[in-house]
C-alpha cells in the first residue's frame, strides 16, 4: 500500500516531529516560565512575536528563512565562514524552522499553566525548604503536567501538518527532508488518489486521536484537581 | 527575642513594623483587615524583600544592612491562610517534601507530631480525600516536621466554618502547649487572640500600637481593644477540686478561688478564663444574699469613660486586672475614685481552652 518513497517520508516526518517536540520543551519550558513569572513592561512584545507563526502564512516564514538560512543570508554565510555549510536545504535547516513555526504552540499552553498554579504553591515550597530550581523541578512542572503534555502533542501534531515552510527551505530530497504533507501533494499531482487517502486518512485520524488525548487528560485533570 | 525592624511599602500604606517580642510562646498579631497583619508575616518569612530592615530571630539574624536569608534557608514553618497543600502529591508525600529537605528529623519526632495532629489515619489519602479541617492539620503537620526555629501561622482557621473550627481550636492548644518554639499567630478574631495568645501584636494601619503580655494589653486604656462592648479580661487559673453535688469546679487563681460549672477537665490542668466587661458588677460592701457565687474584694486602678453614659473601671484583685464596664450613675451613687476598695461581683466566665 504505501510505497518506498512513502515510508521514508513517514519516517523523515515522525522524526522531525519528534526531535522538533524535544527541542521545543526544552527552548519553551524557560520562555514560558519566564513570560508567566515576569513583570517586564515589554513582555507583550515578547508574547506577540512568539505568536506570528500562528497567523503569518507559512510561506513568508519560509521564506526568511531561507533569506537568512541560505547561502548568502547572514546565517548562511556566518556557517560558511566558520567551515560548515548552509543549512538549507538539509534535515536540520527542516529542524529549525519546524522549531520556530510550532514555538506558539508550545509556549502558550505552557505559559498558561505556569500561570494558573499561581504564586502561592511556590512560596509554600520555599518555606519547606526547597530552592527555586528545586521548586521549579518539584512544584511547578509536575502541576503544570496538563501543560507539558498539550504542548507536545500540539507541537508534535503541528509539525506533522507543516507544509508552507518545509516546502520553502527543505526542498522535499527523499529521505533527507521529503516529508508526509509533500508526498500527499505529489500523490495528489500525479493524479494518485489512492495513495494519497491512504497518507491523508492516516494523518487526519492520528491528528484525531492526538487531540482527543489531550482533551480527555485535560479533563481528567481538572477534575482530578478540583477541591 | 524576636527583633523586628521592618520598612515595607504597600498599595494602599508603608508597613512600617518595629518591634521586639518573646522568642517563646505564642504572639498574636492582631489588628483589622488590612492592617497589614499578612504583610508583616510574609516579611518575616522573607516572602516580602525590603532593603535596610533588621530581623533577628533567637540569636539567627535573617536580615540586616549586609544580609538577606532567603524564605528556603530561613528554617521557618508558615501555614498559610488557605490550605497549600501540593495536590500532586498526597498526604504523606506533602509532609515528606519538607522532611527531606531538613536535616536531623527523627523517627519519634515525626511520630510525635502526627499524634499531635491526630493524622496517623490520613497518611494514604489525596488531598482532595480531606476535609477543610483535615487538610488545615495536615498543612501544620507539614510546617512542623522542618523543626522550624519559628512557627508562623496566617489566620489558619479563617477559611473554616464554626464546626471545622472547633475541631482544630484543641490541637492548637496543644501546640500552645507541647511546642517549645515561638509561634506568630495572625488573626482578627478576638475569640482566637484571647485564647491562644500569651502576648499580644496590635497593628492598625501598618503600624504597631501596642505590644505586651495579653492581659496587659487587654486592659491597657491607650488601646482600643480595652474600650468597648467588646472587652474581656483573661484570668489564669488551675482546677483544685470538683463540686459533685452541684456539678460545679473550683479554680484557684492568684486573686482567691473560682467557682464554674464542671466541663471535666483534670484536677491541675491550667485554665484560661475570660471575663467579658460586661459581665463584672462592683458593690462597695459584700452582698450576702446573691446568687453571685463569685465575689472577690478589689482596688479600682483607673477609670476612663465610655460614650455618655458608661465608664470602664479597671480593677486590680491582688496582681490580677479585671474590666468592668458600669454606668455613671453607679459610679457616683458608689462615689468610684481611684484607688476605692470595692467587691468585684462576676455573673460568669467562659473558660477558655
Amino acid at each position: 500500500m504505501l510505497n518506498e518513497y512513502d515510508i521514508s517520508a513517514l519516517l523523515v516526518t515522525i522524526k522531525l516531529a519528534s526531535l522538533t517536540t524535544v527541542i521545543l520543551i526544552l527552548v519553551g519550558t524557560p520562555i514560558a516560565w519566564w513570560l508567566s513569572q515576569t513583570r517586564f513592561k515589554f513582555k507583550v512584545v515578547i508574547e506577540a512575536i512568539i505568536a506570528l507563526p500562528l497567523i503569518l502564512p507559512p510561506t513568508v516564514l519560509g521564506f526568511y528563512l531561507l533569506m537568512t538560512l541560505g547561502t548568502n543570508g547572514p546565517i548562511g554565510n556566518f556557517l560558511e565562514l566558520i567551515g560548515g555549510s548552509s543549512i538549507a536545504f538539509t534535515f536540520t535547516g527542516l529542524v529549525v524552522g519546524s522549531v520556530i513555526y510550532s514555538l506558539p504552540f508550545v509556549v502558550q499552553p505552557l505559559q498558561n499553566s505556569f500561570g494558573s498554579i499561581g504564586k502561592h504553591p511556590m512560596e509554600v515550597a520555599a518555606t519547606l525548604g526547597a530552592s527555586k530550581l528545586d521548586r521549579f523541578f518539584t512544584v511547578a512542572v509536575p502541576l503544570a503536567r496538563s501543560g507539558f503534555i498539550t504542548a507536545s502533542v500540539l507541537g508534535f501534531a503541528h509539525t506533522v501538518g507543516e507544509f508552507g515552510v518545509v516546502l520553502m527551505i527543505g526542498g522535499n530530497i527523499p529521505g533527507e527532508t521529503g516529508v508526509l504533507s509533500i508526498a500527499i501533494y505529489d500523490h495528489v499531482e500525479a493524479m494518485e488518489y489512492g495513495q494519497a487517502h491512504v497518507l491523508a486518512g492516516g494523518l487526519l485520524v492520528l491528528s484525531f486521536v492526538m487531540l482527543l488525548v489531550v482533551y480527555i487528560f485535560n479533563r481528567h485533570f481538572s477534575i482530578m484537581r478540583s477541591d | 527575642m524576636i527583633e523586628c525592624k521592618i520598612k515595607i511599602k504597600l498599595d494602599s500604606f508603608i508597613l512600617d513594623a518595629n518591634f521586639s517580642i518573646p522568642d517563646k510562646g505564642v504572639t498574636v498579631v492582631f489588628g483589622p483587615s488590612g492592617s497589614g497583619k499578612t504583610s508583616l508575616l510574609r516579611a518575616l518569612a522573607g516572602l516580602e524583600k525590603t532593603n535596610n530592615g533588621f530581623l533577628k530571630i533567637g540569636d539567627s539574624i535573617w536580615q540586616d544592612s549586609e544580609n538577606f536569608v532567603l524564605t528556603h534557608k530561613r528554617q521557618i514553618g508558615y501555614v498559610f491562610q488557605d490550605t497549600t497543600l501540593f495536590n500532586h502529591l498526597n498526604v504523606q508525600d506533602n509532609l515528606d517534601y519538607g522532611i527531606k529537605r531538613s536535616s536531623n528529623v527523627e523517627k519519634e519526632f515525626i511520630d510525635s507530631i502526627l499524634n499531635l495532629l491526630g493524622i496517623k489515619t490520613l497518611l494514604n489519602r489525596s488531598t482532595a480525600q480531606l476535609s477543610g479541617g483535615e487538610k488545615q492539620r495536615v498543612a501544620i503537620a507539614r510546617a512542623l516536621l522542618i523543626k522550624p526555629k519559628i512557627l508562623l501561622m496566617d489566620e489558619p482557621l479563617s477559611a473554616l466554618d464554626m464546626k471545622r473550627k472547633q475541631e482544630i481550636l484543641p490541637y492548637l492548644d496543644a501546640l500552645h502547649n507541647d511546642l517549645d518554639i515561638p509561634i506568630i499567630y495572625v488573626t482578627h478574631s478576638p475569640d482566637e487572640a484571647s485564647r491562644l495568645a500569651d502576648h499580644l501584636l496590635l497593628l492598625d494601619n501598618g503600624k504597631v500600637i501596642g505590644s505586651g503580655p495579653i492581659n496587659n494589653m487587654l486592659t491597657r486604656f491607650d488601646l482600643p481593644i480595652s474600650h468597648g462592648r467588646e472587652a474581656t479580661s483573661l484570668v489564669e487559673a488551675k482546677v483544685i477540686s470538683r463540686e459533685k453535688e452541684f456539678d460545679l469546679m473550683h479554680l484557684n487563681f492568684s486573686g482567691g478561688e473560682f467557682i464554674v460549672p464542671d466541663n471535666r477537665l483534670p484536677i491541675g490542668s491550667n485554665v484560661r478564663l475570660r471575663i467579658s466587661a460586661r459581665d463584672v458588677s462592683l458593690t462597695k460592701e459584700k452582698q450576702i444574699d446573691t446568687s453571685i457565687l463569685n465575689i472577690f474584694p478589689a482596688i479600682v486602678d483607673e477609670m476612663s469613660p465610655e460614650g455618655k453614659a458608661q465608664i470602664m473601671v479597671r480593677l486590680k484583685i491582688k496582681e490580677i486586672t479585671l474590666l468592668t464596664l458600669i454606668t455613671k450613675k453607679s459610679a457616683k451613687i458608689l462615689n468610684l475614685k481611684k484607688r476605692s476598695k470595692v467587691f468585684a461581683q462576676i455573673k460568669s466566665a467562659s473558660i477558655l481552652s
